[in-house]
């Protein structure tokens, strides 16, 4: 046999996966420990697992219908920035959740432009909290999300199909029939999974709209057991339920999940010469501003809101940036330190499998692994002293699922290409780390990267577990002013946190897809 | 010296037998029918594919079991014989030190090896901006550099035009004839190759048939060769 030709050696890989399942199983163990203590589920358990499952079914269905006709407009119409409008479909995804709560707030909230419409015409007043806040919100997020997945389903239907079409002359209906709907029939019960896990481990949204008995995710209850009632038992309780509820939906969507594109609103629609009629134009075009109103103006809403007030910001917002800023660094880090050695170590091994490893991070949510570590610490040591690198580290393992599912084809890709290459070269360890890996995994790293520190910078999770009234990363501080009423200062502070979201993803993006010339 | 005694190697249902000599500093072409292994033999000999049984000896080491690098063989393949995102120069360095750390004497060779295949202006390009044929001359600095004491090529010329291809084998024999490699070179057509090659090796649905004289066996050549070169 001749010695099998791996240029990057497994064991930093393997190192980096056992210390992914240690950090859980840790989590999972402590949390075991506690159990035992308390007296079963009460009702108030199951009425978190069934909002949560309801919230989260809801979620997915009210941001897939819609998604459905908005990418169909998209992709059979060309409107002025379409290619900026599907690059801003991906913005959700690395927007703070609770700067979009604010904007969401400034739109649908008591005083915002929504009710003042309704009263300027007599209407009663709407409420954005409690459940259909949590819904409207969720849908606020990841409606943007599933169009963009539906919107790659559109664009895979190869373009000699709409040839086809528009040399028989066939009408829509039939172009619905024979071609549109087999591939949504494919497309959105992915897109739909896909929605519903995300939004079983829900926490920012339903802490700051949500609450009380007919609103809580069982996220947030773990929150309230830990924090007013310092009941570490029941907090197990809670995890070990918010485990099997999400771990368990998490292996289902497994099967449906579609895969994540790398995709930067790149504008390659194939001609269509269907669908021409003057209502469908109409139609089209009125779903393509129902989306962009109700992506754009909450964002809006949140500058608007913000210039104002960011001379009313207190310092303690700036050091909180700062701490935000740091953490988000030291996850990025910590993040692109597991994410490379594991990738590369499962773009090598034949047999598939291995990859449910980071799968780990999605079932186990960040405030079961918070609770759970919390349990383990706070024997020896002041968790609250731990509370920064504990977010770090969570906010990692959150991020890596993605990270994974982006640098894994492109690894894959690169050891076909050059592997034989190198291997003749002599290039192996850190020399084809050096000379091939990195640099040819330039661009999705810097994607990945971007995305790791712009959702860690944004992340309102275990940091409100663990904090105490000195410590606090921009979004919990952010928190903290709307909770105090400080709305004027808690716009600058959001209106802050969306430039530093933003500005990380661009900064680690823009290195990625850096070129030396020549 | 090339030596191969009873070597078998597997991929998939396809299975390559072979027992041959080639000696030092001989020039051998291996032709044979599509699928019959002609690549398949080279990856083998290259360390790429793992052989199943017998043994692999070059210039007396037993290399059957080595890494690719370590079996004194430079190879260049039908593509990607270059890193685009590396410049000529670092392409051609890494024939000297996969560390791509170079001294300045080493530098120097680099420089020298490519002024020898006419690319001494081109070192700071990338792959990209260059042609085919530059592209291929600068694969051959490279094998210059790693002073191999064999030298396997899979076709590596195959997609330039005539002209070019004819010029770029010409290259490569100045090449081989510098370093005294022997030379193994997979080719679709032997007669375009048979003045710069001395023996021929023909391999049919997974056997490998030892060298015979190259222009021997072209004028008379054997029925199978016969039918796979037509007419």
């Amino acid at each position: 046999m001749a010695r099998s030709a791996q240029p990057v050696s497994a064991t930093p890989g393997i190192v980096a996966a056992t210390f992914i399942v240690a950090a859980v199983l840790a989590a999972f163990l402590a949390i075991g420990s506690r159990v035992e203590g308390t007296t079963g589920l009460r009702a108030a358990e199951w009425q978190a697992v069934r909002f949560t499952v309801a919230q989260a079914f809801f979620s997915a269905l009210i941001s897939v219908v819609p998604a459905v006709p908005v990418a169909r407009a998209l992709a059979r119409r060309r409107v002025p920035g379409h290619a900026l409008l599907v690059t801003l479909l991906g913005a959700p995804f690395i927007l703070p959740v609770i700067v979009a709560v604010l904007g969401l707030l400034a739109i649908f909230g008591r005083n915002g432009w929504l009710n003042v419409g309704l009263g300027a015409v007599g209407l009663p007043e709407v409420s954005i909290y409690g459940a259909h806040g949590v819904v409207l919100a969720h849908v606020f997020f990841n409606m943007p999300l599933a169009t963009r997945l539906i919107l790659q389903g559109w664009q895979a239907i190869p373009a000699e199909q709409f040839r086809l079409i528009a040399q028989l002359g066939l009408p829509p209906s039939v172009v619905f029939r024979t071609v549109e709907w087999p591939m949504l029939r494919q497309v959105v019960p992915g897109a739909f999974a896909l929605i519903f896990v995300i939004c079983l481990t829900s926490f920012a949204v339903a802490l700051t709209l949500g609450g009380g008995p007919r609103a809580t995710t069982i996220e947030l209850a773990i929150f309230q057991a830990f924090r007013f009632d310092f009941d570490l038992g029941r907090a197990a309780v809670l995890s070990l339920l918010q485990l099997a509820v999400a771990g368990g939906a998490a292996l289902i969507a497994l099967w449906v999940l579609p895969p994540l594109v790398v995709q930067r609103g790149q504008d390659r629609l194939p001609q269509r010469w269907d669908a021409r009629g003057v209502g469908l134009r109409v139609l089209d075009a009125a779903w393509i501003a129902f989306a962009a109103g109700f992506l754009l103006l909450p964002l809006a809403s949140v500058v608007i809101a913000g210039l104002g007030g960011l001379m009313d910001m207190p310092s303690v917002v700036w050091r909180s940036a700062w701490t935000s800023v740091w953490v988000a660094a030291l996850s990025t880090g910590l993040l692109v330190a597991l994410a490379l050695p594991l990738t590369a170590w499962l773009a090598q091994v034949r047999h598939g499998g291995m990859e449910s490893v980071t799968l780990l991070g999605l079932a186990a949510s960040p405030l079961m692994l918070g609770t759970g570590w919390f349990i383990l610490i706070f024997p020896f040591v002041n968790p609250a002293s731990l509370a920064l690198p504990i977010t770090a580290s969570v906010n990692a393992l959150m991020a890596l699922p993605f990270a994974v599912r982006i640098l894994l084809p492109p690894m894959r890709q690169v050891m076909t290409d050059y592997g034989r290459l190198s291997a003749g070269l002599g290039l192996r360890g850190w020399p084809f780390w050096r000379i091939v890996l990195l640099p040819r995994l330039r661009p999705p790293l810097g994607f990945a990267a971007g995305l790791a520190a712009a959702l860690s910078v944004g992340d309102l999770g275990v940091v409100a577990l663990f904090a105490d009234p000195d410590v606090a990363t921009l979004p919990l501080q952010m928190y903290r002013l709307l909770g105090s009423y400080r709305t004027d200062a808690a716009a600058g502070a959001a209106l802050l946190l969306l430039a530093l979201a933003l500005g990380m993803f661009w900064i680690c993006d823009r290195w990625g897809r850096h070129r030396d010339p020549g | 010296m090339i030596r191969v005694e009873g070597l078998e190697a597997a991929q998939g249902d396809f299975a390559l037998r072979g027992t041959f000599d080639v000696p030092r500093g001989r020039r051998v072409a291996v032709a044979g029918p599509s699928g019959a292994g002609k690549s398949t033999l080279l990856g083998v000999l290259g360390g790429y594919i793992p052989a199943v049984a017998g043994k692999i000896l070059i210039d007396g080491v037993d290399v059957t079991a080595a890494a690719p690098d370590a079996r004194g063989i430079a190879m260049l393949f039908q593509d990607g014989n270059l890193f685009p995102h590396l410049s000529v120069a670092q392409n051609v360095g890494l024939g000297l030190r996969p560390s791509l750390r170079l001294s300045g004497a080493e530098l120097e060779r680099v420089q020298e090896a490519l002024t020898h295949v006419g690319l001494s202006d081109l070192a700071g390009r990338k792959p990209g901006a260059l042609s085919g044929g530059q592209q291929s001359r600068a694969a051959l600095a490279r094998v210059l550099l790693q002073g191999a004491p064999v030298l396997l090529l899979d076709e590596p010329f195959a997609a330039l035009g005539p002209a070019l291809r004819a010029e770029m084998l010409a290259l490569t024999s100045e090449v081989v004839t510098e370093s005294g490699a022997t030379m193994m070179m997979v080719t679709h057509a032997p007669l375009e190759v048979a003045e710069m090659v001395d023996d021929l090796i023909f391999v049919d649905a997974g056997d490998v048939a030892p060298p015979a004289p190259a222009a021997t066996v072209l004028a008379d050549p054997p029925p199978a060769l016969r039918a796979y070169l037509g007419g």
